[in-house]
């Protein structure tokens, strides 16, 4: 193969001109997040890298979204990866560095597991869940107040 | 949305105070209230049986001069044919003007209030919440005992499981100096969102115990309980656990003469029926004040002023 061929398959992940970049995803995380937050359903290019080198953090995973951040999809970036920052992009550069907080409420992104909420037999109803208490991140099924746990 | 009753905590204590004094009038002049809901329907829609909620709130209803309609177990409803809750109770609110809902789901009530138009009180969702059974062991206190503060409740038996517990602990500590002494085998202690969030973050004071004689000489009120083969998924536990405590004459003679005995009904073994007739089992009598705090409930879910 010419070298010029090799070339092109280097991974290179360029500068993006207007959108986001998630950064500081715990290794392993970042396809999560990319299904978590419908990224797979924009049309638009979208870059996952993961075990990039970081200085902060060792590893890290990383997506690059060529598109305007929409404002909603802020808070939930926060719940789903609680060391992941958000870098706004305009014209190459990076133009706002939002503080993330938790969502006051989730919607429709987990699952309640208790098998005994009405959630796990009425399918159509919406999965929500409620921060209840900020200092430890918590959050409780709306309709059986189940704590939510990840494991 | 029309005013749901989901959990205990949705009453305020002024507001409790001010459904306990209703029910209370309602009990000295009954007939002053006799035509108070007449024209209006109540919706009991029972998706799992329970007799004897479904009962009160309907004698609470028809003592009103309301009517009643609805169904008594799910078998019986449109659920069978894939209804939902949701539906249902859309349903149900161009009939009736306030609603009951027992479900054996969890915030299934929850599901109700939010699409009805009709006030719903939650009878029961699973072992979440049951509001107005703390209503009924609130009224009993109130009426027998005058007040809360300052009184030292034991809760013997199911800690663990047992929804009403938790539902009564959480609505005493609002009111001064309540001390529990929680009665239990160490396998249904109570849970630790209970212990650790509510009590010691509140500083509410409190023991945990293992023998129901040691503590019977320093309680005020004894509030028993079952031990319910439902939430057990090993026969033997509830086996070895069922016959735990069983509240007879003997234990009886450790208490205060001014002990009262609540127990939210049905017992099995944990309270021997000899000491039916002593004046401190106040069970039964318990069920009446359910009965006349629905009554105040009711009124006040429709706006009826007497």
């Amino acid at each position: 193969m010419a070298e010029q061929e090799r070339t092109q398959y280097k991974l290179h992940v360029g500068k993006i001109e207007e959108g986001f970049v998630i950064d500081h995803i715990q290794p392993g995380n970042g396809m999560k997040i990319y299904r978590d937050l419908g990224l797979d359903k924009l049309d638009c290019a979208v870059a996952i890298i993961t075990n990039a080198i970081s200085m902060k953090m060792g590893r890290k995973d990383m997506i690059k979204v060529e598109t305007p951040l929409r404002k909603y999809d802020l808070d939930i970036i926060a719940f789903l990866d609680h060391s992941a920052t958000v870098d706004i992009i305009q014209n190459g550069e990076i133009i706002e560095r939002p503080r993330m907080e938790l969502p006051k409420e989730i919607k429709n992104v987990i699952s309640c597991k208790n098998p005994r909420c009405i959630t796990s037999t009425e399918r159509e109803l919406d999965q929500i869940f409620v921060l209840t208490d900020p200092k430890s991140g918590t959050y409780r099924c709306r309709y059986c107040e189940t704590k939510w746990s990840d494991n | 949305m029309a005013r749901c009753i989901m959990s205990p905590l949705d009453i305020t204590v002024e507001e409790l105070e001010s459904l306990m004094d209703t029910a209370m009038d309602i009990m000295g002049n009954p007939d002053k209230y006799a035509h108070a809901c007449e024209g209006k329907i109540l919706a009991t829609l029972f998706y799992e049986p329970s007799t004897r909620t479904r009962l009160s709130f309907e004698a609470a209803m028809l003592k009103l001069g309301g009517k009643t309609l609805g169904f008594h177990s799910a078998d019986s409803s449109s659920a069978t044919k894939g209804e939902t809750v949701a539906d249902t109770i859309r349903v149900m609110s161009q009939f009736a003007d306030i609603c009951a809902m027992r479900h054996p789901k969890e915030g299934a009530a929850l599901v109700a209030a939010e699409k009805s138009g009709i006030p719903v009180i939650n009878a029961g969702d699973g072992g979440h919440q049951h509001p107005t059974q703390t209503l009924t062991d609130l009224m009993t206190i109130k009426a027998l005992k005058g007040n809360f503060e300052n009184l030292t409740v034991g809760m013997c038996g199911d800690l663990k499981f047992g929804r009403t517990v938790h539902s009564l602990i959480k609505a005493l500590v609002r009111y001064a100096n309540v001390k529990f002494i929680f009665i239990s085998p160490k396998e249904l202690m109570i849970p630790s969102y209970i212990r650790d969030d509510l009590l010691i973050q509140n500083n509410i004071a409190f023991r945990e115990v293992t023998k129901l004689e040691d503590v019977l000489p320093s309680l005020d009120i004894l509030y028993m309980t079952r031990v319910q083969r439902e939430r057990f998924f090993n026969e033997e536990d509830y086996v070895r656990l069922k016959d735990f405590y069983i509240l007879d004459k003997k234990k009886m003679d450790l208490a205060s003469q001014h002990m009262l005995v609540l127990h939210p009904l049905p017992r099995v073994n944990e309270i021997s029926s000899e000491i039916d007739g002593d004046p401190r089992a106040v069970y039964f009598e318990q069920v009446r004040y359910g009965m006349y705090i629905r009554m105040a409930l009711i009124l006040k879910l429709l706006n009826v002023n007497v």
